[in-house]
């Protein structure tokens, strides 16, 4: 896990040391916080919004080699969703191990129904998956 | 990550980790509805940036985490929420 905003990281210690120490019980954050000083890195990763000189919330899921799976965009004011994000490291995790024979269906979570695309899962997810499934 | 950062008075600025191949270009202005868009599929652009951790001032590398699954989150700014 590592964190990114265009503050510099005497900034981060004093947001840790002023606040973040008071909410949570190990006093401190347990990841890196980096410093994106005027925003070279956002730009990169088209996360930087230009008029405001700010990061945005985005969000990236890189895997083992360094290969970008997934991202989420946020408008600052909408705070994200931690266990989606929980979510889909354990389920990429798994479609992984599986080396291309396993896919997560929506809603899926750690214990409920892996699919294994094939010619013979054509036509036949009804069979294995409902549609309850994805909001359950 | 790399040993503690010696830390004078300069602000210490992140730095974009050129590959030869496939050199990303960080200073072309990104001009209004022309965003350059990250694609999933793509090899993450690496970067070297400073950062605050355990206490320390120190500099984090993204490939140096190759091996693991990484999250990297962007924020609008500390004293905000996550």
């Amino acid at each position: 896990m590592l964190s990114m905003s265009v503050d510099s990281m005497f900034v981060h210690k004093m947001w840790v040391d002023k606040e973040l120490s008071k909410m949570v019980t190990a006093k401190t954050v347990p990841f890196p916080m980096l410093s994106d000083g005027g925003g070279s890195i956002g730009k990169m990763y088209g996360v930087y919004d230009q008029d405001e000189g700010v990061d945005i919330r985005g969000r990236f899921l890189i895997d083992p080699d360094g290969i970008i799976q997934a991202y989420e965009m946020v408008a600052p004011p909408v705070g994200r969703n931690i266990p989606e994000t929980l979510r889909q490291i354990q389920a990429f995790q798994l479609v992984r191990e599986g080396k291309g024979t396993k896919a997560t269906p929506s809603g899926w979570r750690p214990g409920k129904t892996v699919l294994e695309p094939g010619p013979d899962l054509v036509g036949n997810v009804w069979k294995v998956w409902t549609v309850d499934k994805a909001f359950d | 990550m790399a040993e503690k950062s010696t830390v004078g008075c300069k602000r210490p600025s992140a730095k974009i980790e050129k590959n030869p191949e496939e050199r990303p270009q960080p200073d072309t202005p990104v001009s209004q509805g022309e965003h350059h868009m990250i694609q999933i599929g793509q090899k993450a652009p690496d970067f070297t940036a400073p950062a605050y951790f355990n206490n320390e001032f120190t500099e984090v590398k993204l490939s140096d985490h190759l091996g693991k699954w990484v999250v990297l989150c962007f924020y609008p700014g500390d004293f905000t929420f996550v």
